[in-house]
């Protein structure tokens, strides 16, 4: 209840220093629009449908791309981490890829896929997988040997094995390295969509982009905004609540 | 379909009988980074059904390797382990393991880590599984913390969730690795009460390695000496004395003694045993 009363108190604050920021005039109106006006740019742009359009398509875009990057990247981990010929191919492979900010891939997908659909998905699969297979590698790797020998002698082996032991015992450097792909993908996805038009939909980069454009200093924030917003509802309602389960079942203490 | 249900849970907790064991001239070395130990040099021992057999030797003298090669988890670079007459070629619900650590799955609760061995046993129903895995929580004690996280769990009642967890799919013979080594000496005296009892209960041959003489003396029916490198069954003992046993009697105490005494002849100084 204090901690709430708090951050209500601190952003208030915030906003009443913007607002005092505007009415001093420091900036041209121009530059720094009023915290009003900003939020009259996002009722409209609710109203006439083109926020809630524009986000359906970014997180189509994410989505689609993050459950790929995840599904590829799962049983390549797996596979790097247990022979070593993947180990030395791949896993080499998505070490060095990963310390390349996704965003670098904007350049490649645009010249290989064109200003289209599958460029967004390549960026953002991109920017995904690596850190699953990474994260998968090391998470097997540090599955303590005991379990697998107590399931052997209880009669689980292959799909069993690894369905039913080795993916729950790694499930926490998972869970991290899916948090980072989620972070990679979501940011390379607004480079490309603010750097690139693509006519089969209007994403939140690209409104934002467009704000640029313009000059409408309003939509630029309230796209901010949104982008902040989803940011925070993506940790809290699907992140968080793995990470507490986890943290609550192996008794690993909690920030 | 309900009279088999019911059925299959009886027969399920029913008794069985346990298993003989056969090691014949089992030998077992590894690489290592100064050269290959040999870790058994032609061991041979045979455990009569429901036998309680204790292994006791310094550590690295081969015990829990010669453990490892009974489960099946390990195999012998010569020699055979039969079970009842077949040859053992890997692991199998027949011969459960409790290792020293609990291995315990922490992403599993307490009765899940119990059903995870049935879950994998054909012909039991869901109800099946969750009742015998019910009865085998009383067994050790465990009813109330059925739903509890592993890591909630003191040291001792971890070890006796993996006791049910290995005795829950009813095998023949339980292989237990020094299970109460890390435990304190109160815990563990209520442990080798309840396992006795246990063991009279649901009628297994037992298997249990340790470095501690009284441990030993206080559980097996017979003790055998392990001698290390290589790893070899130097001597054995058989302790005559009632059942349940008292850690603390003092006929155990001689035997005990006697034991150390003999351990200590061929260990010369690298004695970790007896309290
Ligand atoms: N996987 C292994 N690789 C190499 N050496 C091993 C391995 N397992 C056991 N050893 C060696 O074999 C010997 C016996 O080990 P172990 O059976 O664990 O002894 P104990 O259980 O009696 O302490 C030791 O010298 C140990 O270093
Ligand atoms: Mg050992």
């Amino acid at each position: 209840m204090k901690r709430i009363l708090f951050s209500l108190v601190f952003f208030s604050v915030l906003i009443a220093l913007w607002e005092g920021a505007f009415r001093a005039k420091i900036w041209s109106p121009v530059l720094l629009p009023a915290p009003i006006q900003v939020v009259q740019y996002l009722e409209n742009a609710v109203t006439d449908g083109t926020l809630f359009h524009a986000t359906v398509i970014t997180m189509r875009r994410l989505l689609v791309g993050y459950f790929i990057g995840i599904l590829g990247g799962l049983p390549l981990g797996f596979l790097t981490a247990r022979a070593k010929i993947f180990h030395d191919t791949i896993g080499t492979l998505a070490l060095g890829l990963q310390t390349l900010p996704s965003v670098c891939w904007v350049p490649l997908a645009l010249l290989w896929f064109g200003q289209s659909e599958a460029a967004m998905l390549f960026v953002v699969v991109m920017g995904t997988l690596w850190s699953v297979v990474i994260a998968t590698d090391t998470g097997v790797r540090n599955v303590p040997p005991i379990y697998r020998r107590a399931a052997l002698t209880m009669g689980s082996k292959r799909l069993h094995m690894w369905f039913k032991v080795i993916l729950p015992a790694a499930l926490p450097f998972i869970v991290s390295g899916m948090k980072q792909g989620w972070a990679f993908a979501w940011r390379s996805l607004m480079a490309a969509e603010i750097f690139v038009t693509i006519l089969t939909g209007f994403g939140l980069g690209q409104l934002l982009h467009y704000g640029r454009e313009l000059s409408a200093m309003d939509q630029v924030i309230g796209i901010m905004f949104v982008i902040v917003v989803i940011g925070l509802l993506a940790d809290k309602i699907f992140f968080s609540p793995i990470e507490r389960f986890l943290h609550r079942r192996w008794g690993t203490s909690q920030a | 379909m309900l009279r088999h249900k019911t059925g299959s849970v009886t027969e399920e907790l029913a008794v069985i009988s346990p298993s003989k064991l056969l090691i014949q001239n089992v030998s077992k070395s590894f690489r290592g980074t100064a050269g290959d130990v040999l870790a058994l040099d032609r061991v041979s021992l045979s455990v009569a059904e429901g036998e309680f057999v204790c292994l006791v030797g310094v550590s690295g003298c081969g015990k829990s390797t010669l453990l490892n090669i009974i489960a099946g988890l390990e195999k012998p670079d010569s020699g055979t382990v039969l079970a009842d007459g077949e040859p053992v070629t890997g692991p199998g619900r027949e011969r459960l393991v409790m290792f020293q650590e609990s291995a315990l799955f922490p992403w599993l609760d307490v009765l899940d880590n119990v059903l995870f061995g049935l879950k994998l046993k054909p012909n039991l129903t869901r109800k099946d599984r969750y009742d015998v895995a019910k009865y085998y929580l009383e067994l050790v004690g465990l009813t109330r913390f059925e739903h509890a996280n592993i890591h909630e769990l003191s040291g001792g009642m971890k070890q006796r969730v993996a006791l049910a967890r290995a005795l829950a799919p009813n095998p023949r013979v339980l292989l237990m690795d020094e299970p109460f080594a890390a435990l304190d000496a109160l815990t563990r005296e209520q442990l080798y009460g309840d396992l006795q009892q246990i063991w009279k209960a649901r009628r297994k041959t037992i298997v249990f390695v340790t470095h501690n003489v009284r441990e030993a003396a206080c559980l097996g029916d017979r003790v055998l000496l392990f001698s290390p490198h290589p790893g070899r069954i130097q001597e054995e003992f058989a302790v005559d004395l009632p059942r349940p046993r008292d850690i603390n009697s003092v006929d155990l105490a001689g035997y005990a003694s006697r034991i150390t005494r003999a351990l200590k002849n061929f260990s010369g100084s690298e004695l970790a045993v007896a309290e």
